[in-house]
């Protein structure tokens, strides 16, 4: 009996996890994005690359930058160095760029990145920002491999380099799409043909970092005050009422 | 006399503050044998009150607005940011909401399923059922409309989808969801009515239910897992045998029941308030687009049962209300429990295994059209959903027939019986396989 009850209990265990399996699954398969939202120096160098590279076309209207304070910067930093746009510093992030323009330059208008994160998933992202080929079928030049006829253009090409994709047939014959990087960037290295990107990888990861902390950047504080909620509803409400419940039961039989 | 007594008094006087008390409370008696299935009514008033409460709050800073601000953010979408954002403590408000909202159905489901396996609707309780299949009506329609709120594609497409539901039913459906949305689409209008409806109206009707359900109750006294009537054996003060006054026993209880409750509720609040994406789907975090059609609009998972048995239904005379219809009927046909259960007994502890077999199958197609609810359609799901609806109705529309005379070997016992151990582990087992069982139906469907 114990062994039986011992037995399902570890099928659950092995089970339950795969729940979440079924929610959706398209497209490619995506790497786990490396990221840390309590490691604020990477949030801060993500930060930086955010409002240098991103912040042209996309707003985050919903962040303000002195919320940047959150992730160790100083107001002062903030307005040196984050702030091209505006001068106040509880100003959210918005875009200068005339939403008629961007439709016309772009095909559609930049999306607002505020809780882009929520909606696709950090993995999604990291594999976006690195999934950038060229595709001289396209208007800007450049397509991607998990955002397939995207209308944006490869702005870190200059950091990347370029890549092409390459369709190989994998193990069990089935075609695969790959991405073959042919000329560097200044944070790539191209050796005897073999690629090394951990740069270029590291900034992506310090920008998809800071784009899932800005889709809520009460995360963190949200679980600190879990656990205190937690601690007290179960180590005193619990226990409380279990004794309670107890002692006033004691005469029903 | 002390003041506090002289007080009362003088409000007993004008209020019948004691007599209610004693009447709703400290002199309500109830079956002392309740067991783990009894938390839940007091749960789902529980989660009511959370409701309300962060609810009123919410619509502080919240603005029914589809225009779009500066940004080019639709107003209702940016008022939630801003609310998870730059409102002091918001964001554990709305997630307290938003978890809310999912846990309400949680504890309805479990609520219901109690009174489904003691036969709680039986005789003479078939008002409490009713009164509560109409909450529970309230309650989709509660959820429905909140859902729209956040403005998000999900809100958006949901909407539509279902809206144009009613567009199917012939003659005056066309006219029928133009005059439900306001417009010829889900636009601000609807935005505008749904937030007056979801704040206002439909609590209102809710609360007024919920006294209904409870007033029903307490007249004709609680069932019990062995569907016992406690009041045919009664003390010379005309107290029953198995019966103890709800406060201070069952308070306490219900207190402890509160406590588990809450220890769940904060883990998802503070630790997965998406939950994975059931709680709070992905695509609402993009902006209602009435542009952009999302690729998969599947409802949030509480509505999954009987969104399955309407995608189920195939389109037949060149119109596809019959989908609409079974939808419906699906949840009316709730309604009817009392008349459509024949059995001279309540409890499923006493009854035949005609019963049990059925109940089986029906928790097997309900869990099941839930699952595939949530998942787009293919040729293989479609069957299985099928075949599941004709199970759910069944079960329903059977039941006249495998309940007459369906009892089991075990007479009905004069007083209550208290739980066993083996009881206990019996119970344990078959929660475990059922979640095992609908694991890996999710996983591999």
């Amino acid at each position: 009996m114990n062994k039986t009850i011992r037995q399902l209990i570890a099928a659950v265990a092995l089970v339950v996890p795969a729940a979440g399996a079924f929610a959706s699954a398209a497209g490619p398969a995506l790497e786990k994005a490396p990221i840390n939202v309590q490691d604020t120096e990477s949030l801060q160098r993500g930060a930086q690359i955010f409002v240098n590279n991103c912040l042209s076309c996309h707003s985050a209207s919903a962040m303000r930058y002195n919320r940047l304070t959150e992730i160790g910067l100083t107001e002062d930093q903030i307005k040196g160095n984050l702030m091209l746009a505006t001068d106040k510093i509880g100003e959210q992030m918005n875009v200068a760029m005339d939403k008629k323009d961007a439709k016309v330059w772009f095909g559609a208008v930049p999306p607002d990145l505020s809780v882009i994160a929520r909606s696709r998933g950090a993995d999604y992202l990291y594999g976006y920002l690195r999934g950038f080929y060229r595709d001289e079928t396209r208007p800007t030049g450049w397509n991607n491999l998990v955002f397939d006829k995207v209308g944006m253009p490869h702005i870190l090409w200059n950091w990347q380099g370029e890549q092409v994709l390459e369709t190989v047939k994998n193990a069990e014959g089935h075609e695969e799409h790959k991405l073959k990087l042919v000329k560097a960037g200044t944070l790539t290295k191209l050796e005897n043909g073999k690629a090394n990107t951990a740069e270029f990888d590291k900034r992506m990861a310090d920008l998809t970092n800071f784009m899932v902390y800005m889709a809520e950047p009460m995360q963190v504080k949200r679980q600190q005050i879990g656990y205190m909620v937690l601690l007290f509803l179960t180590l005193l409400l619990l226990p409380l009422a279990y004794f309670l419940k107890k002692e006033y039961w004691k005469d029903v039989h | 006399m002390s003041k506090g007594q002289q007080l009362l008094n003088w409000i007993d006087d004008r209020f019948p503050l004691s007599s209610m008390l004693k009447e709703h409370v400290t002199e309500y008696y109830a079956p002392k044998n309740f067991n783990f299935w009894y938390f839940f009514g007091s749960l789902a008033m529980l989660v009511l009150v959370i409701q309300i409460v962060t609810g009123i709050f919410l619509t502080m800073n919240y603005k029914p607005d589809g225009t779009l601000n500066g940004a080019g953010i639709p107003v209702a979408f940016a008022s939630v940011e801003y609310i998870m954002r730059d409102v002091a403590g918001g964001w554990v408000i709305r997630y307290m909401h938003s978890t809310g909202a999912s846990m309400f159905f949680v504890v309805v489901y479990l609520h219901m399923f109690r009174g489904l396996i003691y036969g709680s609707y039986k005789q003479p309780r078939e008002l409490v059922w009713v009164f509560g299949t109409l909450i529970f009506l309230c309650l989709m329609a509660e959820a429905f409309m909140g859902y729209l709120l956040p403005w998000g594609q999900m809100s958006f497409w949901g909407a539509q989808v279902i809206v144009n539901l009613f567009a199917s039913i012939p003659v005056i459906g066309p006219d029928l969801s133009v005059f439900i949305r306001g417009d010829f689409v889900v636009g601000d209008a609807t935005l505008n009515r749904f937030f007056a409806l979801h704040v206002i109206a439909v609590p209102l009707i809710l609360l007024a239910l919920v006294v209904a359900h409870l007033i029903a109750l307490h007249e004709v006294g609680s069932n019990n897992p062995d569907g016992v009537e406690i009041k045919k054996l009664k003390d010379d003060k005309g107290i029953p045998l198995d019966g103890i006054p709800f406060h201070p026993y069952y308070t306490v209880k219900d207190v402890l029941g509160v406590a588990v409750f809450l220890i769940v509720f904060s883990a998802i609040v503070f630790f997965a308030p998406e939950m994975g994406g059931y709680f709070l789907e992905h695509p609402n975090f993009d902006q209602a687009d009435p542009l952009k059609t999302p690729a998969h609009i599947a409802p949030v998972w509480y509505f999954t049962p009987f969104y399955a048995i309407l995608r189920a239904v195939p389109s037949f005379a060149g119109t596809q209300v019959w989908g609409v219809l079974a939808m419906g009927a699906a949840v009316v046909l709730i309604a009817f429990l009392p008349w459509l259960d024949k059995s001279p007994v309540k409890s499923i502890r006493y009854r035949g295994s005609k019963f049990k077999a059925m109940l089986v199958l029906f928790i097997i197609s309900f869990i099941g059209l839930g699952i595939l609810g949530a998942l787009p359609s293919t040729n293989v799901r479609t069957v299985v959903a099928q075949i599941f609806s004709v199970v759910y109705f069944a079960f329903f529309l059977a039941m006249p027939f495998y309940t007459k005379n369906d009892v089991g070997s075990t007479p009905v016992p004069t007083r209550v019986t208290m739980s066993t151990p083996a009881r206990q582990v019996r119970f344990a087992v078959l929660v475990i396989v059922t979640l095992v069982a609908a694991t890996l139906f999710a996983k591999f469907i």
